[in-house]
């Protein structure tokens, strides 16, 4: 056991020796492996950011019906009384058109443009759910409200935020496979490195090998150098990340004040980055471990 | 001896003192040379034998397989009991750990010190460096070396090199020595130097196979020789 540890250190100093023996081919390639693992990281991190935010806004699909501008309380009396019977309607509410008026100078910062109207634009209008989240459902409840008397618009609210979603997705997809291809360029980056270095250290394993060596005994300290390159090209990763996150950030704040919005993009959370780091070693040591079985069999005997 | 390893029945059974069995051995290389035919030779504990023949009558090849480093094509090799050719692979180098072999090139690495190339073996067996380092110099010291432990090996000369590379094959204390052509490139005082060293190591009890083609080592040791011709036993007294 302690022989096994001690071999486990040998083979990470060994490692950690020749990455800072060729500083500059190591800077290189833990570059290119940064680089190659930033992009679809970074691409990752805004989309799932929206759509968390697209999420929240798609919880509760919901149909707005605007009435006409000349309806009276007759009118929403019979619509009302058309939602409660309705068997596909799960719950409802009335918004009357002062106070949606109210609503809307409290929350958009417009209460100078709209004091200066003479008269409510506004209709009064109905929010309904539907009794269960199928989008058939709500569909259908729209194709029936727009038929009833005095009802000028019947609008989905969801189904921006829906197709929005189903484009995000789409991008997911696009990313799952930039990742992979990215991944493996990332092994195949570390299988060349480990081949060159197995090509110059070749006399030491044969001779290793001659005088009792065993096999997992050579491959390791390679395994380690893949693995700690690996690592390093993750930490490169985030590096980049969190250098364009902030730059974007500041940019970003300024724009949405011209909005009088605030937006921002959150850097990598710590378990995400730690995925990351798990991600870009485990991708190093499979580069190195294919690379070194590879070539491992030329030595054995014959 | 109650290793779990495959065992050979009938030769090594009727010879418990074998360290070194061979029956009926063939070596065919592809192409169709022919390397050894029909070796059968026992070597016994703590023995000194000489493998001796002109060049290329297969005095290198019988070395490597008695250090499983190639196999027979034909024929069983047995050491210390073990039939080389039914070890799983995961087993040959546990059975190259119990020789000591000296190289006919050295194979010294010219990246590392003598003390660092003598270290090789232990770390592989995975010494703790402490221990490692101590067992290193005692070797070093035996074969006169101890002064040059830092030295680099493309400083030594010829016969230092050669006393680095036996360094190395002892500092495990292994049971078999093997050497293959130890002075093939040494003049005759050096080589006269090398032979005393690998018959202090005969005396302390050490099993020694040499392969040469150097009579004056025959003169010298006046020992067990077994004479190979194209790859047969011409001779063995």
């Amino acid at each position: 056991m302690k022989a096994w540890l001690r071999d486990h250190a040998r083979a990470t100093a060994d490692a950690l020796t020749r990455l800072a023996q060729t500083p500059m081919a190591s800077g290189l390639n833990i570059l290119v492996i940064g680089v190659a693992l930033s992009l679809p990281a970074g691409v990752y991190l805004v989309l799932s950011q929206l759509q968390s935010f697209t999420r929240q806004l798609t919880t509760d699909p919901q149909i707005s019906i605007f009435l006409e501008l000349d309806a009276d309380a007759r009118n929403v009396e019979s619509i009302e009384e058309n939602l409660r019977n309705h068997p596909d309607v799960g719950n409802y509410r009335f918004i009357p058109r002062a106070r949606a008026l109210a609503e809307l100078k409290r929350s958009a910062g417009l209460s100078d443009v709209l004091d200066n109207l003479k008269q409510n634009p506004l209709p009064d209008a109905f929010v309904a759910t539907g009794v269960d989240s199928k989008p058939e459902t709500l569909e259908r409840l729209r194709d029936t409200a727009t038929k009833w008397p005095k009802v000028a618009h019947v609008q989905l609210d969801s189904e921006w935020a829906r197709k929005l979603d189903a484009t995000l997705r789409l991008g997911r997809t696009a990313i799952l496979i930039l990742g992979l291809l990215l991944s493996s360029a990332l092994v195949a980056v570390t299988f060349n490195t480990i081949r060159l270095q197995i090509l110059t250290r070749r006399e030491e394993i044969e001779i290793s090998k001659l005088i009792g060596a065993t096999n997992p005994f050579v491959r390791r300290p390679f395994l380690y150098f893949g693995g700690l390159q690996g690592l390093a090209g993750g930490l490169m990763a985030w590096g980049v990340l969190s250098m364009a996150v902030l730059l974007l950030n500041r940019d970003l704040a300024t724009l949405a004040a011209l909005y009088s919005a605030s937006f921002r993009i959150a850097g990598l959370r710590w378990d995400d980055a730690m995925s990351l780091l798990l991600f870009s070693a485990l991708l190093g040591w499979l580069g190195a471990w294919l690379s070194v079985t590879r070539h491992l069999w030329r030595f054995e005997a014959r | 001896m109650n290793d779990p390893l495959p065992r050979a029945a009938g030769a090594a059974a009727a010879h418990p003192a074998a360290v070194i069995n061979l029956s009926h051995v063939y070596k065919r290389y592809p192409g169709g040379f022919e390397a050894l035919s029909d070796v059968s030779l026992t070597i016994d504990v703590g023995e000194m034998v000489l493998i001796t023949g002109h060049s290329g009558a297969g005095k290198s090849t019988l070395l490597k397989l008695i250090a499983a480093i190639e196999f027979a094509s034909s024929g069983a090799v047995i050491v210390s009991g073990q039939n080389v050719a039914q070890l799983r692979p995961g087993a040959v180098p546990f059975l190259r750990r119990k020789f000591g072999i000296v190289f006919q090139d050295h194979k010294l690495l010219y990246d590392r010190n003598v003390l660092q190339n003598v270290l090789l073996p232990l770390q592989i067996a995975g010494f703790d460096t402490g221990d490692a380092v101590r067992r290193g110099r005692a070797a070093l010291d035996k074969v006169g070396l101890l002064g040059k432990e830092r030295a680099l090996p493309i400083t030594l000369s010829g016969g230092e090199q050669q006393r680095a590379c036996i360094a190395r094959a002892v500092v495990n204390r292994p049971a078999v020595l093997l050497a293959d052509e130890p002075t093939g490139n040494l003049d005759e005082a050096y080589g006269h130097e090398i032979i005393d060293l690998f018959a202090a190591f005969h005396r302390v009890g050490v099993t020694v196979v040499i392969a040469t083609h150097d009579r004056l080592i025959a003169e010298q040791l006046r020992t067990r020789a077994i004479q190979l011709v194209h790859g047969r036993v011409a001779d063995d007294h």
